[in-house]
């Protein structure tokens, strides 16, 4: 479904990605792990088309969408949860998740309802700004806003940076049941346990380079990889 | 209210007399309608502030060409119908202004840095400046209302102008659907969001080009507005740009940047200061705003409602 080849990322003159490829396919997890400041959040932008590569190529359902505005992406089918979440905090939670609302390109697709199935706690908020929520909260509601737009591949960066551990365990399963519900996730984490717990690949990026690939059996069994990149 | 004078070293000092409770609720109700007309224009100036971050100096032209259209709409149709029918047309040919510059002009520069905007605005405001001259003349032109608004009536026993009450009337209306707008309708509350993070707007599959658009085409719909509503009651002539320009700048300021809130408060200070200005000492009533202006920012330095910036 996605394929990223060798992509080049520069941020002004800074070159921080050199030749990042990875593929995801359809209804896979596939997490990115990765230290803080190793790449992955640049990865993420660069696939949504906010800091396009400036060699490499990326292709989403076989087309190349290198150079295309982030909104057509998102159009296209591609949504993108920030790690820094971007409420708009002047909006209330439902409105948040109203201007994000697309129709669905089939069947039926989201709608405020079915995400507040998923995230009921979101339900009994939905008039509060989206300013006065906490980082859990906001969390949610990131998720929730990028469900509105009947994505099919859902970029996820970092989804539980800084959330209480109860709430990292409600925040797997929810995204369990979006794996059920037929979507492809693409998963940015420094959390590994977690990101483990939820992946069937995974990949290693490393101060801009993908430094391992593999299952999630040979990444749970690869100590001296983990140690290296990862820390753990 | 009466007034007397008095000799004082050879000048001439005139000084109030009487103002009794009627008076000052009288003033009161002139300084509310100035303000709902300084509102009306820098309403759409704070939402192209706080949509599209671009300080539009050329705001007051629009407002110009807005008062001039409405001239010649009113002269050439004539009568109660011209007026009416200015009131329409005049906005609309702003806003159609407004929607060609944006498209050409404007939406290729909403990521450049603050003051590139203000030096282009500056100079889109000398070329339509020039514009109006070429087409409308540097001569004084006048609009006559329809005959329903002309004249006054009575309240607390004291004349009021019944075009003074039309605008008492407009003001709030214009408040309303504009709060309709950006908090009741789609594109609004995507306005409200763009104006916060434009590029996350993007993410969400929304063409945020065409958000700016719609705001800034509304933003000179009220800027031709606000020219048309004004143009019975002055000389309309060059420079009115530069004089309603100024003021705008310094209501959204003290209002807070890019709150049509902040607006609303802001034309009410400078609106009511002023009227009271004129009925207490007149020869300096054009003072009071301004000091007015510097006491909410010494007080408030960013204003007195949250600013977006």
């Amino acid at each position: 479904m996605l394929e990223v080849e060798g992509i080049h990322t520069f941020y002004g003159l800074s070159h921080i990605l050199f030749g990042v490829s990875l593929r995801v396919e359809q209804g896979e997890v596939v997490c990115l792990l990765g230290r803080n400041g190793a790449g992955k959040t640049t990865t993420m932008k660069s696939i949504m088309g906010l800091t396009p590569p400036k060699q490499g190529g990326i292709r989403f359902k076989g087309e190349g969408i290198v150079g295309k505005e982030p909104y057509l992406l998102a159009r296209k089918g591609i949504s993108y949860v920030p790690d820094d979440r971007r409420i708009f905090a002047d909006l209330s939670v439902g409105e948040n998740l109203e201007i994000a609302m697309r129709k669905a390109r089939v069947g039926e697709g989201w709608n405020k309802e079915k995400v507040y199935e998923i995230f009921p706690a979101l339900k009994d908020i939905e008039s509060r700004r989206g300013g006065c929520l906490s980082g859990g909260e906001q969390k949610m509601l990131a998720i929730a806003r990028a469900l509105m737009g009947n994505p099919e591949l859902l970029l996820l960066d970092e989804p539980t940076e800084g959330l209480a551990p109860v709430l990292v365990h409600a925040l797997e399963d929810q995204i369990r049941r979006l794996r059920e519900a037929g979507l492809t996730v693409l998963l940015a984490e420094q959390n590994v346990r977690s990101a483990l717990r939820l992946s069937d690949r995974g990949y290693i990026i490393g101060n801009g380079q993908i430094r391992y690939q593999g299952s999630i059996e040979e990444l749970k069994e690869n100590e001296e990889v983990r140690k290296k990149y990862l820390l753990v | 209210m009466q007034l007397g004078f008095i000799e004082e070293d050879g000048f001439q000092m005139e000084y109030v007399l009487t103002f009794g409770p009627s008076e000052l609720a009288c003033q009161l109700l002139v300084g509310l309608s100035r303000s709902m007309l300084l509102f009306i224009v820098t309403a759409g100036l704070s939402l192209v502030l706080g949509v599209l971050r671009v300080p539009n100096i050329a705001h007051g032209s629009l407002y110009m060409i807005g008062a001039f259209t409405a001239f010649t709409v009113s002269t050439v149709v004539g009568g109660a119908g011209g007026f009416w029918l200015s009131l329409i047309v005049a906005p609309l040919a702003v806003a159609l202004v407004g929607l060609v510059a944006e498209r050409i002009l404007f939406c290729h520069l909403y990521e450049r840095e603050h003051l590139m905007l203000l030096l282009f605005t500056f100079a889109l405001m000398l070329i339509l400046g020039d514009l109006v001259k070429i087409i409308w003349g540097a001569e004084y032109r006048s609009v006559t209302t329809a005959s329903l608004l002309q004249g006054s009536f009575m309240i607390f026993g004291l004349p009021f102008p019944r075009y003074n009450l039309f605008l008492l009337i407009m003001g709030p209306l214009v408040a309303v659907a504009l709060w309709l707008f950006v908090s009741k309708t789609k594109i609004g509350r995507i306005s409200r969001a763009a104006a916060v993070d434009r590029e996350m707007v993007g993410v969400l599959g929304i063409n945020v080009s065409w958000v700016f658009a719609t705001a800034f085409v509304i933003g000179c719909l009220l800027a031709g507005l606000g020219g048309a509503l004004i143009a019975p009651t002055v000389s309309i002539t060059l420079g009115m740009d530069h004089t309603i320009i100024i003021e705008a700048f310094l209501i959204v300021t003290i209002g807070g940047l890019g709150n049509m809130w902040g607006a609303l408060i802001g034309s009410l200070i400078f609106g009511i200061t002023h009227s009271f200005g004129v009925m207490f000492w007149p020869q300096f009533a054009i003072v009071f705003p301004y000091v007015a202006v510097v006491i909410v920012l010494l007080l408030r330095p960013r204003g007195m409602l949250k600013s977006v910036w």
